[in-house]
């Protein structure tokens, strides 16, 4: 009896054993990559951008990862508060062992991550924060994908002041992308030939843009350079409309930010005319684009437009995918840093890009656009190209 | 306002209680039970003292405040800029941060509780945007949106140093949380504490037998405010980072619904509420990163309904 | 026109167009605050579900422009009826933290629940053609829409006014506001005038959401975004009152705009400073009940 059920149970451990022990072909790799964004707080509608991009990427080119090797995206949200995004930084790098993060909106948060990345080597590839151009000083595991702000402020002034315009006015929100934004509109202008008369910063919670709009036009410019976030941009453009900004004869231009295209649609004609400064517009002509905007409308439909925040996460996957797939998924934080730097991808939707290996920062194409009626709907035309730009502020602020 | 329950008997009571041991066990317990979550639980015994400052004004005075983050954030900053600019001792820099605070407490405090009720807690709002405000101004001192950078914070006591882990954070918060809250119980048991309580339940019978009602009124804002600008340095020091959030009327009220979901006016509602919000969190926006708002307000409309007086208030309606 | 007179009667008239928007929506809060002392800090919740109610019948629907903002309005206060007898009920005279607690979970809920419904971009406005453009009066023209919003808003507050002064609903409500216990023993069933009172102020609400989309953003952290604003405009102006909300709103629209037409850099630090000098002088608001 008693050798009975000892034979029982022998045979079931057996039986469990050979069921649940790994199968006999090769073992496989899981990548971890942390994505952390800001899916709560007032910029949720950025990161519902970033990462639909994300996802359409992963599900496209997932078939490329070498075999046995499979990538883990974990997602988290820092509610928009910076010191909740390093302790989930922390917390994927300790309990979670990724070897990547990516993603990250704001600034601020980025800032507060980049010195983990040195003490832990887990490098960080900022894909969508723009702010902030001396981040990827703070430790040498940080490089950029997305764009800055002063890589699209100077290069608008600029060109400007080559328009004949010689007297230009900002307006701004005032904080500190909104500094950037005005410092950098202001040299290039000033570079470019021109004069700033006058500079206005608008109260960042501020509803209401009429007695700032009111004070440009009073001001009489030749051309004014606005920048506020984008969760803003209808309001501004209503109240450009309301005080007759362009009727008073004044140029007005912006960043992308201002008109981005998933918003474009529901704006009415008033934008029409308006230039702006970006890295990508739905309506820029190249084969990339054209795919990248395909493979979109078949998974997303008319549910939602892709603008720059998309683009610029896609191409921090591609960046993530390139180097998967050249490490076979196995790789230090040094040795990702070192393929991070001088990584090109010619193919991106936005034009040619490439991570400068001296400062980690992006490189790319930078594009007048003028919003112009194509097909009966409003788009971002392609006016001018400034080609691969490097970030100014670096570049006039060197390492000390 | 909440019924006097049984806990309240407890900490009613001068003489130390053995049940009072309870949080700081499960605390310790806690470091060997959770070590991968020690940096949550870190920032989880800061906010605890957050919202212990937040129960001293709001419990015992009845001060209704949407302002509190101002005294958090002003002593994250001055703790933050302080180590930032070469001074990284810690607990050096806890104790500026609680005079910054308490200084913000002590003049602020002479304005806004001269009101009442509505005109108060809108002052209060009033005076944290306005300290919101002008951090951001001062972007050459604080850092603006970007955020304080370059903290460099000292061992503690030049030889616990901040690790990645959150080993040192964790018991650094867990020993200032239990030193402020001997501090607090000790507070609300003298009689400055019981005539809060009075002041907070009928104001004209104080000051029919004389008390000092709004010089006690503005004592106990300002310590308020010191704890809670230790809280703030608390955060600081160990993410070694400060932000304009710090200061945001949603942290205010963050910090509230906290404290109510716990049960205001217990001296342990924080120690309840925190943890069970922090984690509730933590938990639903890892499930539902982009809905987990949802669940948390169902939670909080759910405590309401069902459990008025916060979870204290439903421990004391099981003791009848 | 001279350029100053000029652009001080341009700041003038959008910041009484903005004040206009913020009365519309503020008011409801006003009153039931003052009747039934209930802290309502989920009411931009109702303004804002009037905004994403009135784009969603006129892009979606093709509902023309004024039908879909009576439609939003009376949508909202629809709305509003079970959840003002099934949750705000049970905390009417209890403690304002609870209520706090309340509405603060109904906001986080709002927060998420905008976003699954309508998605995380703003929601923005196309006034109808009628509306668009500039008026002409003359010396100068105004920008259309914002001259309807303060229509709006001026005939608003006098119906109100009348309402509130001249109707038996009116006096009941002024009575509860006063002295509820004496108005229940004098028959008042203060029970249903709760109930209308909040769905009158929620309607009202969504009809300054819709009509202001334009000004402040519909999108789903919008209930959080605007509540400073909200309960400036309540506590300045005084529970219970509609004059009140309408003297702090134009105080706040018009004395905002002005300040920060005149100084940009420290516009905001005014308007908060002039609200905390009202506040001390008149803790009660400018006409709150003593």
């Amino acid at each position: 009896m008693p050798y009975t059920t000892s034979a029982i149970g022998l045979a079931c451990a057996a039986t469990a054993v050979l069921v649940l022990s790994p199968p006999l072909a090769a073992a496989q790799t899981v990548v971890k990559i942390g994505n952390i964004s800001s899916y709560s707080g007032f910029v949720a509608q950025a990161a519902d951008q970033a990462q639909k991009a994300v996802d359409l990427y992963v599900k496209e080119h997932e078939k490329e990862l070498p075999p046995g090797v499979k990538l883990e995206i974990i997602r988290r949200d820092d509610t928009s508060n910076p010191e909740v995004g390093k302790r989930l930084a922390q917390e994927l790098i300790t309990r979670e062992h990724v070897q990547l993060l990516t993603g990250v909106i704001l600034s601020p948060v980025a800032a507060a991550i980049a010195p983990l990345t040195a003490e832990a080597k887990v490098p960080l590839l900022i894909s969508i924060a723009a702010g902030g151009s001396a981040i990827p000083r703070i430790s040498p595991y940080v490089a950029r994908v997305s764009f800055t702000l002063w890589q699209q402020g100077y290069p608008i002034g600029m060109w400007a002041a080559e328009q004949g315009w010689k007297k230009g006015y900002t307006g701004v929100s005032d904080f500190i992308p909104g500094h950037d934004s005005e410092a950098s509109f202001a040299k290039g202008f000033t570079d470019g030939g021109g004069q700033i008369v006058g500079a206005v910063r608008i109260p960042p919670n501020n509803p209401d843009f009429a007695p700032f709009v009111q004070r440009i036009r009073d001001a009489k410019p030749d051309v004014v350079f606005f920048w506020i976030p984008s969760t803003q941009a209808t309001a501004l453009v209503n109240a450009v409309r309301d005080l007759g900004l362009r009727e008073a004869g004044i140029q007005i231009t912006s960043a992308q930010d201002l008109l981005p295209d998933e918003q474009l649609p529901a704006m009415g004609d008033i934008p029409l005319g308006l230039i702006t400064s970006g890295n990508y517009s739905t309506a820029g002509k190249r084969p990339a684009n054209e795919a990248f905007l395909a493979a979109w409308k078949r998974e997303y439909a008319d549910s939602a437009i892709p603008n720059f925040l998309s683009v610029n996460a896609w191409d921090g996957m591609v960046a993530v995918f390139d180097l998967v797939k050249a490490t076979r998924g196995k790789f230090t934080a040094d040795e990702a840093m070192a393929f991070f730097k001088g990584w090109k991808n010619p193919d991106s939707p936005r034009g040619p890009i490439m991570i400068d290996p001296e400062t980690r920062d992006i490189v790319q194409n930078v594009y007048i656009r003028r919003v112009e009626k194509l097909d009966g709907k409003l788009a971002n035309v392609e006016i001018a190209t400034i080609p691969m730009v490097k970030d100014p502020w670096k570049q006039l602020n060197p390492p000390k | 306002m909440t019924p006097i329950g049984a806990v309240d008997a407890f900490a009613g009571r001068h003489r130390y209680h053995l049940l009072e041991a309870l949080p700081w066990l499960a605390a310790v317990a806690t470091y060997f039970v959770f070590p991968d979550y020690l940096a949550l639980g870190a920032q989880i015994l800061a906010t605890i003292l957050f919202a212990l400052s937040a129960d001293l004004v709001l419990g015992y005075a009845g001060i209704v405040t949407l302002g509190h983050a101002a005294f958090f954030g002003a002593g994250a900053y001055m703790a933050g800029i302080l180590a930032a600019h070469g001074w990284g001792e810690p607990i050096t820099g806890l104790f500026a941060g609680a005079a910054a605070a308490a200084l913000l407490g002590f003049l602020s405090g002479l304005v806004v509780l001269r009101t009442t009720g509505l005109a108060l807690l809108m002052q209060t709002l009033v005076v944290a945007t306005m300290v919101a405000e002008a951090a951001n101004k001062a972007s050459f001192i604080t850092g603006g949106d970007d955020g304080l950078q370059g903290m460099v914070v000292w061992p503690v006591f030049g030889w616990f140093r901040f690790d990645l882990f959150g080993h040192t954070a964790y018991f650094y918060c867990l020993t200032v949380l239990f030193l402020c809250w001997l501090a607090a119980r000790h507070i609300v048991h003298s009689p400055f504490g019981r005539s809060l309580t009075g002041i907070r339940e009928n104001v004209r019978r104080m000051h029919a037998i004389g008390a000092p009602v709004a010089r006690r009124r503005l004592v106990i804002y300002t310590i308020s405010a010191g704890l809670a600008g230790i809280s703030g340095a608390l955060i600081a020091q160990t993410t070694q980072f400060v932000s304009l959030s710090f200061l945001s009327l949603e942290r205010s009220g963050t910090v509230l619904i906290m404290l109510i979901i716990g049960g205001v006016g217990q001296l342990y509602g924080a120690f309840i509420g925190v943890p069970l919000y922090m984690v509730a969190q933590n938990r639903f926006s890892e499930i539902d990163p982009v809905y987990w708002y949802f669940w948390i307000g169902l939670l909080m409309v759910v405590v309401v309904v069902f459990a008025r007086g916060g979870v204290l208030g439903l421990s004391d309606r099981f003791r009848r | 026109m001279s350029d100053a007179l000029s652009a001080a009667v341009s700041i003038g008239f959008h910041g009484l167009a903005f004040a206009m928007v913020l009365y519309l929506i503020s008011v409801g809060l006003s009153v039931t605050m003052g009747l039934m002392g209930f802290v309502n800090l989920a009411h931009g919740v109702f303004a804002m579900l009037g905004g994403y109610v009135l784009t969603s019948l006129m892009s979606r629907l093709g509902v023309p422009f004024l039908p879909a903002v009576l439609g939003a309005a009376v949508a909202v206060a629809a709305a509003s009826l079970p959840i003002e007898r099934l949750l705000y009920r049970r905390l009417y005279g209890g403690d304002e933290l609870d209520q706090v607690l309340l509405t603060m979970g109904l906001v986080f809920m709002s927060v998420a629940g905008a976003t699954y419904i309508w998605g995380p971009l703003q929601q923005p406005l196309q006034p109808p053609a009628w509306l668009s453009g500039a008026v002409d009066v003359g010396f100068r023209t105004f920008p259309a829409y914002r001259s309807f919003l303060i229509l709006c808003g001026a005939t608003l507050v006098t119906a109100l006014w009348l309402g509130i002064e001249r109707t038996r609903f009116g006096a009941r409500v002024r009575a509860s506001v006063d002295n509820l216990r004496m108005a229940q023993s004098v028959g008042i069933d203060t029970s249903r005038l709760f109930m209308t009172t909040f769905a009158l102020g929620s309607g009202l609400a969504g009809l300054g959401g819709g009509l202001g989309a334009d000004l402040l953003a519909i999108n789903p952290g919008y209930a959080l975004q605007n509540l400073a604003y909200f309960l400036i405009v309540v506590a300045v102006g005084g529970l219970g009152s509609i004059r009140g909300p309408f003297a702090a709103a134009l105080l706040l629209g018009v004395a905002d705009s002005g300040f920060k037409y005149l100084l940009p850099e420290f516009g905001a630090f005014f308007i908060y400073t002039l609200t905390m000098a009202i506040l001390l002088w008149r803790p009660r608001g400018l006409f709150g009940r003593a």
